[in-house]
């Protein structure tokens, strides 16, 4: 190791200008290297952030500046069915695709994290659903639930002969709603999988051997070893997942735009139709700051109670 | 592991899968792993090949499948690529993205590399701290901010540019790189800095000569990560961009190809393709990079 310094041995001989001396002044120098990372976030999000919490107690609308009205928008998002739909199916988009997402992951990375050939290629494969941009991935979905040339209505009529009719996918509530979360859990399903097989590659293999020599079986090996083990990172897994899905926009946008009958709309898609198509800045603000509360909830119970563990096994808190 | 991965013929592979353990059995492993493997890649691979296969598709084919069998093409045909090529600005929006992408990757690039040096090794009172509200910056989703962002971005005289992407898309790819910059430099040996602190080198000289160089797998990581990011991302660039021109893949194809009733399924399929091919051949190349770097990120 130590040899790879040899390089910088000949950097000592140049003497340094004055601008290299200033910089050489450590309190300057993290100043100048935060700046563009804190000055980014700042104007960009911190500020943002701010501004959307006090837009949501004014009347803005697109091209004029509005008055502060206090909690009148919440007042009316507390009347408005469509407010309450949007909150009822973003809890149930993000609850069953959590559950979808983290039954098969897990599976799936239980099945990686054995020996078999081609694993890396297979990895790199598996992932390709969260590469590729949601939209257009999206899109592939929305074709695939065409009402009259779905593929899937296609093979339960005419191969399987399971359905005599082909199915409306997107047509009706319910059947759309379902779409959307099948969508949302395939997508989700590599980056959980993969996430949960880098923890399942830190379990030692001697817990399994000793285990094994008790006499424990696969599903006490699972319960009692892998699944406290991976504690720690479930918990920050499903955290970034929760919050993620429970504001996601693209895949209700591009899919169904919220329709049919507005059955679809997430709070961001609400927000978005409210505040930039509709011009109500300041009500759009509202609907997007009401999915703080829930945000905030939902990522303390995702993380305290899956997280204990890791420090009732004795490990530091990083 | 590796006294058990040592002998190979035998299908006792402990690591992890302690249910192989007991009896043999090769149909008991092709049932309990390879069936359900198969299932799982069959269906995460499904949408590209519909995407796929419908791109090349003749419209006639397209719409009936009474007479073609709809998985496969009898007479592929490249009208829908041209047509996207040609009729469409899609190529305008290629460029775009990909000026967008870049720009973005870079900006955050510079400013996560600074910061998770002086974070992780400038190390001040307060550090921990910086580093936590950085990386909390990642946990504030798009679909909150972008309502106040367009009228920060109107502000600025930025509405309907692509520097307004730019210069927004690096509120989540900093945080991101910062994080996994962080943990680069920390598997980095700080003697290594120190004997160069020694010889007199400034902290600059240090930082270009010595961490960076070093720095570099966890650089190109970053870098995949961001330029992926930066081509996925959607919400901003939808609520932002007005003209045709300067809207990137994703958000054109869903606003400038989706007209009417009757859906143009090939050319939008083609185009998802089109726009989803640089994403998958730059991850391609770095493949081994960005597995081992986001196994390594989830593992921090």
């Amino acid at each position: 190791m130590s040899v790879t310094t040899l390089p910088s041995h000949g950097v000592a001989l140049r003497q340094p200008g004055w601008i290299a001396r200033l910089l050489d002044y450590k309190p300057f120098l993290i100043v100048m290297c935060l700046a563009p990372a804190i000055g980014l976030l700042t104007v960009f999000l911190t500020y943002p952030l701010g501004l959307g919490v006090w837009l949501a107690f004014t009347d803005t609308t697109i091209g004029q500046r509005g008055i502060f009205i206090g909690l009148e928008n919440f007042q009316y998002l507390l009347k408005d069915p469509l407010w309450w739909n949007a909150v009822f199916y973003s809890i149930f988009y993000t609850g069953i695709a959590t559950i979808g997402k983290f039954a098969l992951g897990f599976w799936l990375a239980l099945l990686l994290n054995n020996h078999f050939p081609l694993k890396s290629l297979l990895r790199a494969i598996v992932l390709l659903p969260w590469i590729v941009p949601t939209v257009l991935s999206a899109l592939a979905f929305w074709w695939i639930y065409d009402p009259q040339f779905s593929i899937i209505s296609y093979l339960l009529v005419d191969v399987l002969h399971i359905r005599s009719t082909n199915i409306d996918f997107l047509g009706s509530p319910w059947p759309a709603r379902f779409s959307l979360i099948a969508a949302n859990i395939w997508r989700g399903i590599p980056f959980v999988a993969i996430s949960l097989l880098a923890g399942l590659q830190t379990i030692s293999p001697s817990l399994y051997e000793a285990a094994m020599l008790d006499g424990a079986t696969a599903w006490q090996r699972f319960r009692y070893i892998t699944l406290p083990m991976m504690m720690p990172i479930l918990a920050i897994v499903m955290t970034f997942s929760i919050i993620f899905t429970f504001t996601d926009f693209q895949l209700v946008y591009a899919i169904t735009r919220g329709g049919p009958v507005n059955s679809t709309h997430l709070l961001a898609t609400l927000a978005f139709q409210r505040g930039i198509a509709g011009g109500e800045l300041g009500e759009g603000a509202a609907i997007a700051v009401s999915m703080i509360p829930f945000l905030v909830f939902a990522t303390l119970f995702s993380y305290f109670g899956l997280a204990r563990r890791k420090w009732q096994q004795g490990e530091a808190n990083d | 592991m590796t006294d058990v991965a040592a002998s190979p013929g035998n299908s006792n592979v402990a690591s992890a899968t302690p249910d192989t353990m007991s009896w043999d059995s090769r149909a008991r492993r092709m049932m309990m792993i390879y069936l359900p493997l198969s299932c799982f890649v069959l269906i995460l691979l499904f949408p590209f090949y519909w995407m796929a296969i419908t791109s090349f598709k003749p419209n006639a084919e397209l719409l009936n499948y009474k007479e073609h069998n709809p998985f496969w093409i009898s007479s592929p045909t490249l009208a829908h690529i041209k047509h996207l090529l040609f009729n469409t600005a899609y190529p305008t929006w290629l460029k775009t993205t990909m000026f967008v992408a870049i720009g973005s990757t870079f900006l955050s690039l510079f400013a996560s590399t600074l910061a998770a040096y002086a974070i992780e090794r400038l190390r001040f009172r307060g550090s921990p701290y910086v580093g936590l509200g950085i990386y909390l910056a990642y946990l504030v989703p798009p679909s909150i901010l972008f309502i106040p962002l367009a009228t920060v971005i109107v502000q600025f005289g930025l509405f309907d540019s692509p520097m307004a992407l730019i210069l927004v898309y690096p509120t989540f790819l900093v945080p991101f790189c910062t994080w996994l910059l962080i943990g680069y430099f920390k598997s980095i040996p700080y003697e290594l800095e120190e004997c160069a602190l020694v010889d007199g080198a400034t902290r600059l000289q240090i930082l270009r000569r010595i961490t960076l160089p070093l720095a570099v797998p966890g650089l190109i990581s970053a870098g995949i990560f961001s330029f992926t990011l930066s081509w996925n991302e959607f919400i901003y660039a939808l609520a932002f961009i007005q003209s045709g021109a300067n809207k990137t893949v994703p958000v054109a194809i869903l606003t400038e190809l989706v007209t009417g009733d009757v859906y143009q399924w090939g050319a939008l399929m083609a185009g998802s393709l089109l726009g989803s091919l640089p994403v998958a051949l730059f991850y391609s190349l770095f493949v081994d990079y960005y597995v081992s770097s986001l196994t390594g990120a989830v593992k921090e």
